[in-house]
This record gives C-alpha cells, structure tokens and sequence, in this order.
C-alpha cells in the first residue's frame, strides 16, 4: 500500500512530547554573554545622542553598543522584492539620527547573565526629541526624514479596458474596507545564540528558522565574513507562520558581538518585545468599485489600497501589496481590472508577510464586494460567484501580470465544481433552512461564504541528497526548513514509498547549512511541493543504485529485486536469499547516494471556500462563531491528518483575525497591543470544531506527484466568510467594513442599523 | 551575590538545592539551575500558559511564581510524565491525535490536562473546555488539543 496518503503519525512528536525539544532558549553554551536590545519609546524622534556611562558601570557588564559602534554594518537588505532601487528605506541593525517605531533597537548590551542584562538595559538612556508621528498610511504622502517620503511605492496591475467596462456598467458597486494590522505570533518568541568556533574558526547561528541558507548569505555579506566561516542551525522552532525566519536586526547584533567579544551571544526575546518587532502585517485600507452587468457578471473591478508598512521595508520589500495586487482577482474572469497598491511609511513596527498574505486581505475584499452585488441586483450570492468563475475548461488560466517574479497561470482548477460539492457536504441547504427558522423565533444567526484562490510551491528550485549510511539507515538531507508543520514525517512518507521501505529506517535533515550547500527553506507552502518532488526524483534514483548493488552482491538481475522493510530479496522467492540495507552498505564500493534538483517555473494553485455560521448576542455584542467549514482542494494529500492539522490551525489565525486581534497604536504612534491580554489570540473557547472537507480534484501537472500546498488554506478566506455570515446575521448585507469586527464596531453597527426593529423582520 | 538564597524543593520526585535571586522565577530555576528545559516561556507575564507546571499538584504558570516560592513544595514538569520509554498516556494520545505541531505550548497543555483529570477524571466536555481555554496554542485550532485530552482521559481512567 503507498505510504503517500496515509495518515500516518508524526515522526517529530516524541521529543516535544517528552519535554526534550531543542528550541532556541533551551540552547546555553558554557561562557555565553546574553543579550539585550534597549528600544525606542517614541514612535518618532529625531535620536540626538545615547547616554550609556552608567550602564557601562555595572558589574555585569562586557560591552554596551549603538549605532556608533557598528558603522561597519550595513542596513539589512531585501530578500524578495519585485521594485529595485528602495535601499534608501533598509532598516539600520541600530537606529541611526532617527527612531520611527516604538521597540525600534537603539542600543544593546551585553552582560555575563540575563537578569544583569536587563539591568544593565535599564541604563542605557536614550536622547530623543520627539516628532509629529505618521500613523495613518491614507494621509497624504508626507516627509519622514531628509529626502525620505512616506510613499514607498505604487504598485499597479492592470489589463483590460476598464473605462469601456465602467461605461457600459448596469450597476456599479463600491466599498471602502479595512484590515486591521495582525501578526503570527508564535508561541515561541524569538532567539539567537551565536557560537563563535575557536578551534575552525568557523561561527554558528542556532535559532535560524524559515531560510536559512539565504540569511547564511545575507549575514557573511553584511559581517564580511567568508561564506564558509558561517553556518546557520536551526532546532525546534515554535511556530512561524511567515513572520519567524526572516533576517532581523538581532540576529545581526548576536553573530557581530559573538565574533568582536569571542564569546557565545544568546539573545531570546520576551514577548513584549516580540508584540513591538517582529514583523506585522495586513494593515491596509481598499476603496474597491465593480463595473456590473445585469446578470451579476463583473466586467471590471477597480481597486485603490494603502499598505500600512510601518517605520521601514524589512526583508519582504513590497511583497505584500505586491501579491495583494495580484491575487485580488481570484476565481473571478474580471475582463478589465486594475489594482493600485501604494506602500506607505507610517510610524509604527514595519511589516513583512503573515501567512496568506495578500490572500487574506484582497479574499475579504472581493468576497465582499460580490456579496455586495448579489444583494444589488437581488440574486443569490452563490449564483453571483458561478456567473463569475472561471471555467474548469480554461484551464490552465493565465493571468496578464506576474507575482513574486513569476507570471500567474492557474494551473488546474473547478472551482464550480468544488463549490457545489462544498455546499453538498456541508449540507447548505439544511443550514440555510435551520438559520431562517432561528431567526424567525428572534436569534440573530447568519450564515457568510467566501472563495479563495491560493498559491503554492514557489521555486525557482530545491536540492535533495539521500543516501544510505553505513548502519542501513537512510538520510534524507534537504534545504528544507521545519517551522512545526510536520515536514520531517512529510519528506520520510514521500521517501519510503519512493524507496520502497518503511519510515522508521528514515531520518530527515532540514534547516542545516553545512549539510547542503543550497536551500530555500520554508515558506509560501513551497516544502511538500518543491522539495516533496526532489525527494520523488532522489529516492527512485536511490532504489536504482541500492538494487544494482544488491543485484551484483545476490548474483542476480536488478529487476529481478523487490525491497521490503530494510531488506532487499527476490520478488519470486521471498524466503530466498536476501541482504539487509547495512549488508548493502557495506558491500557498495563507496556512499550510496542519489541527488536531485527539481525546478519549477511557475506556482501551483489551489483553492477552496470557507463557510462561517455565526450567531450575535444583541446585549454583549458578541460575536459566537458556531460553526466553521473549509472545502479545499489540494491536488493531492501525502497526509491528510496534517493537511488537515494545518487548515484547522490556520483557520483559528483567520477567525483570530476575524473577530479577535489587532495591533492597535494611539495618534502618537504608541502601540496599545504589547502584552498577549492586549492582542487577543483566540483560546479554544473561541474556536469551534474546524469541519474540514479535502477534496483531490485538481491535482497539479507541474509536480511529479500532482501536490498543491496545504499551509495558507486554512485562513485565506477566513476573513470574508466571517464578514458574510455577521452581515446576514444583521440582515445588511455589507454592514461590515472593517476587520476585526470587535464588540466595540459590532455595538456601532447595531446602533447605527437599530438592531431591535431588524430582529424582528 | 550575597542576596542568593537557598531553596529546597523536589522536582518529579527528586529533592533538588539550589541558590537564587530572590527575583529568580520557578520558570528560570526549573529551566537554568535544574536544566529542565522541557517547561516552556511563552510570554513571562501569565497569559499563554506555556510555562504550566504542577505545584503540590496545582496547575501554577511558573513564570509569574518565584523560586523561593516553591521552598518545600512539590513540583512536577513535563520531564516527570513518561515512565522511562513508556510515555502518559495524555502524551501518547497527543501524539496519536496530533495534539501538537510545533510542540511549543505543548509541555504546559500536557500538564494542565493531567492536573484537570486528575482532580476530575470524569470531567464532562463543556467544563473541560473552559479549563483548556487557560493556554494558548497557536498551531493547531485546538481540536485535536481537545480529541486528545478526551483520548488521554479515556485512557487515565482506565
């Protein structure tokens, strides 16, 4: 029986479940100095000086550094980034002249434990004269420091006529709609321990996470240390989510000090600091307008947004408007479009992806614009969305304009079909007919869909090298990294049904640099796709070289070998002679290992519907999400327990994100969000049962195994949904314009909408 | 420093001495002095629950309890579960459901189940819900959180 889609358990669980994990924080090497970062208070300030005599006093302390002290260090650069020449907005490792973010690093010191270094940090004072903060990413474009402007960058994509389809408009419907600023926020904050290596001269980084191959670059670059006196290490890691893995200030600051003090650096961040700097997302604000015609079919859609980027571009550059410009049109025709995204500085932490990113804001808005429609011209929204889609039959879909430097081709997809079989398993008819008796009897209940189309398996490549050890076991070594979603269990299942043996002779090495030279590592749901596929390749090819080897040991053909567990034996006789994988092993003349490199061009595509029943208590303004149903499809599933796990997790991100957590900042920049009692996550007590439905419809040509990703299903939508259903609750279709819809907007929206005369139509 | 002081307290059964700063939390002293690193600190001021250990059998976030606190206590982390190779089994049923994916908030859900079950074995589902919603988890949507509790209770009262 294939191993690939089957619900195996993880092979990763026992150490977490035993309290043995290796996460950043439980990393202390003998005679490490810790570290500690000094923050801005103040939003926006003009930085005259830091005054650090008397931290440089305490007897705890080894050195205390500002920008003064590392001039050599360049700001830290862009990873991705579709528009050049925007250096000038680079993050400085320490601010330099100017802060523009409260918890923007100032200083750091560095004490010989970490209650000193928090001491010592109270030391460290910073000058600085405040300055009218920029919080508003609407307002117009504006100075924010010599020769600086508040306008990043506009991005703009566009095809078709769109003034013919306005001319020739039925309807024309428009919204203002608003996202609020959220986070991953991880369970585990952020940590870094360099260890400088006396005897190789060589300095290692632990706590790396996401792409460490690429921050390995980044960080011989900046520190002007050769490629291979560096290596990036990457244990447990607590949670990623788009946000952990990127290449941060401190990370800089800890491999710097690890090589000038010749001492092991620890920093792990608290979570006050994490709620200031590590990277936010999705705060952006759309003025949306659709060219209808009678039938409900869009012929245009026009969209102008603000991208609230905080004080400067971090490694993502403009990669979030970027992919909120295209990926806005979803599963929708739309024969004239344009999207203008404008990337604007505000005084607040910067920003860089969170899972789905783009997805998650452009699917709330043009759900809800749909919506809008349907409620227009007095059709039934899902009728609204079948006139709409694009075809099963058009296939593979290309639209005019590329993202994350390649061009969008929908690859497969039937997103009619899955919608009729979504509906069909969630039983739409039933739910409509029990929602509608329920507010008959005075409930507010409602019932809100959204589609999304997703993206996955970005390239352009990923490398594998299997080999067979001298104790039988098989090594798979990928430059892959694991951020918890499972990808140890994911590469052995691929591997051992490619292989022909069992997981438990596999190990899976991800997330290290001196162990494969290159790596993209884990993000855009690219692992189970790209390196999935490289490990397809590697492992045929190892089955070839370990039968050939046992076929020359047996004195018999190579075809004539079939491999069962760790053994390999003659398919007609399996009591017949046989060898072990150490047996064979030993009798090859060197390694036997098998490389692979897949490539690919273009991103896969998948997609789905999210489906939210929520009922709204008139007195409280709450809101109580009732149930919540995902139809995804994934092309094909190498383990559903997981796809599943991902799209349950995401999808309690997205109804965080719904209803729940925002970062909020007072008009003078000062964020209102810096404990976990301030950004709300959601408990168990907010998250209903996640009723998933996998389909494997559509799976992909463009990967030997037809995988589409599996890690931003689960909150893509989540958002219009959620809107949608609170809207039918309040029966105003296109009530909610602003996410999270807290008690506070609800209560607004009920005043304004008089709430008692509405329950009872 | 002069300020240190002595605690003695035992740790999964073991009695344990060690000299802290009175600020010291049980967090720090379980993970730093006793090198128990399986207790997790997910926000150090009491919201996420990461840190849950069992103090004379209470569920107690042991980042907001100092050290000295524990003088003469009792206190059990999630290294105290598994007997030798045989895992709880509340940690068997995590695994078993996928109660867990990056297995950061883990460790202190483990103890909060076992201490609920152990005051409340027959604990009904509405209630058992409330007490799980004291953690957080940021992975896993918390079905299988709570399929595995249910899974591990079975278990326990067996």
């Amino acid at each position: 029986m294939s191993l690939i889609g089957q619900s195996v358990k993880r092979l990763e669980d026992r150490p977490l479940l035993t309290g043995s994990g290796r996460f950043a924080a439980d990393i202390t090497p003998p005679d490490a100095l810790y570290m500690r970062v000094v923050r801005s208070p103040i939003a926006f300030g003009r930085l005259s000086g830091v005054r650090i005599a008397e931290a440089q006093a305490h007897p705890g302390v080894v050195a205390v550094w500002t920008a003064d002290d590392i001039t050599d260090i360049p700001p830290i650069g862009f990873r991705m980034t579709p528009i050049l020449g925007l250096e000038a907005y680079r993050q400085p490792v320490l601010a330099n002249g100017y802060v523009r973010y409260v918890g923007e690093p100032i200083a750091a010191v560095f004490a010989v434990d970490p209650y000193s270094a928090e001491d010592i940090a109270e030391l460290v004072a910073p000058e600085i004269e405040p300055l009218a903060a920029c919080v508003d990413p609407v307002a117009l474009p504006r100075e924010l420091a010599p020769g600086l402007g508040t306008e990043v960058a506009v991005i703009t994509k566009a095809y078709g006529d769109l003034e013919a389809a306005f001319a020739a408009a039925h309807v024309v419907v428009s919204l203002e709609l608003t996202v609020g600023r959220h986070s991953g926020v991880p369970l585990e904050t952020r940590g870094a321990i360099a260890i400088p290596e006396a005897e190789s001269g060589i300095l290692r980084l632990y706590g790396a996470a996401k792409v460490p191959h690429y921050n390995r670059q980044a960080l011989a670059a900046m520190l002007g240390v050769p490629l291979d006196r560096i290596h990036l290490h990457e244990g447990h890691v607590g949670g990623g989510f788009g946000i952990r893995g990127e290449l941060y200030p401190e990370d800089v600051l800890t491999c710097a000090a690890a090589l000038r003090l010749r001492r092991p650096v620890k920093w792990i961040e608290d979570r006050y600091e994490h709620l200031v700097a590590a990277n936010q997302s999705r705060g952006s604000v759309h003025r949306v307008r659709a060219a209808v015609d009678e039938r409900g079919f869009i012929r245009g859609l026009d969209d102008e947004f603000w991208f609230d980027q905080g004080g400067y571009l971090r490694t993502h550059g403009v990669v979030v408007t970027d992919l909120t410009c295209a990926m806005l049109p979803g599963p929708y025709i739309i024969p004239a479009y344009r999207s203008v995204g404008h990337v604007r500085l505000t005084n607040k932490t910067p920003c860089g992806t969170y899972r789905a990113p783009g997805r998650f804001e452009a699917s709330f808005v043009r759900e809800r614009l749909v919506d809008v429609i349907a409620d227009r011209l007095g059709l039934d929204p899902i009728v609204v969305r079948h006139r709409n889609f694009i075809a099963k039959a058009a296939m593979p879909y290309r639209r005019d304009f590329s993202a994350l430097g390649t061009d969008i081709v929908y690859d497969t997809g039937d997103y009619a079909g899955l919608l009729d079989k979504f509906l069909k398993r969630v039983g739409w008819d039933t739910l409509r007919a029990d929602v509608a008796r329920r507010r008959r009897s005075g409930e507010m209940v409602g019932l809100g869909l959204g589609f999304f189309v997703e993206k996955s398996g970005l390239g352009p490549f990923d490398d594998v090298c299997i080999t067979l050890g001298g104790d039988g076991r098989i090594e798979v070594i990928t430059g892959a990294a694991s951020i918890g979603q499972g990808v140890e269990t994911v590469m052995a299942q691929i591997c051992a049904d490619r292989l022909g043996t069992d997981l438990e002779h596999i190990r899976v090495i991800h997330g290290q640099t001196d162990r494969i030279a290159r790596g993209m590592g884990a993000f855009a749901s690219r692992v189970t796709v790209m390196t999935g596929a490289a490990v397809t390749i590697a492992a045929a090819k190892l089955r070839s070289e370990l039968l050939a080897v046992a076929a020359r040991l047996l004195q018999t053909a190579p075809d004539r070998l079939t491999i069962k567990g760790d053994r390999v034996m003659l398919q007609d006789e399996p009591s017949g002679p046989s060898l072990d994988f150490a047996a064979i092993a030993r009798g090859a003349a060197g390694a036997l290992t098998a490389e692979a490199t897949f490539t690919a061009e273009h991103m896969t595509y998948p997609y789905g519907a999210h489906l939210a029943q929520v009922r709204i208590e008139r007195d409280s303004a709450g809101i109580t999400l009732e149930r919540f149903f995902v139809g995804y499809d994934v092309g094909r599933a190498v383990n559903p327990m997981l796809v599943e796990g991902q799209i349950a997790g995401g999808a309690a991100q997205g109804i965080g994100a719904a209803l729940l957590e925002e970062f909020v900042h007072d008009g003078s920049g000062q964020p209102q969000s810096v404990t976990l009692a301030d950004y709300l996550m959601p408990t168990i007590a907010e998250i209903p049962a996640i009723e998933v439905a996998l389909f494997e419809d559509a799976p992909t040509p463009l990967n030997p195994l037809g995988v589409k990703g599996a890690g931003e299903a689960g909150i893509a939508a989540a958002g219009a949904a959620i809107a949608a259903a609170v809207d039918d609750a309040l029966a105003r279709v296109g009530a909610v314009r602003r996410l999270p819809i807290t008690p506070n907007r609800l209560h607004t929206l009920l005043a304004d909408l008089g709430a008692g005369e509405l329950a009872s139509t | 420093m002069s300020d240190q002081q002595d605690v003695t307290f035992t740790v999964n059964g073991d009695e344990r001495v060690i000299r802290v700063e009175p600020r010291r939390s049980l967090a720090d002293a379980l993970r730093e002095d006793c090198g128990l690193t399986g207790t997790h600190l997910g926000c150090e001021h009491g919201i996420c629950g990461a840190c849950t250990v069992l103090v004379d059998d209470q569920p107690v976030r042991s980042c907001l309890m100092f050290a000295v606190q524990a003088e003469g206590a009792r206190v059990r982390t999630v290294e105290g579960l598994a007997a030798g190779d045989k895992l709880h089994p509340m940690q068997q049923a995590f695994w078993d459901n996928h109660g867990l994916q990056c297995g950061f908030c883990t460790p202190g859900f483990l103890m909060l189940a076992v201490s609920i079950l152990e005051r409340d074995p027959n604990i009904a589902e509405p209630e058992l819900r409330e007490a799980l919603s004291s953690n957080l988890c940021r992975c896993t949507g918390y079905q299988n959180i709570l399929k595995s509790v249910l899974a591990g209770a079975a278990e326990m009262r067996k």
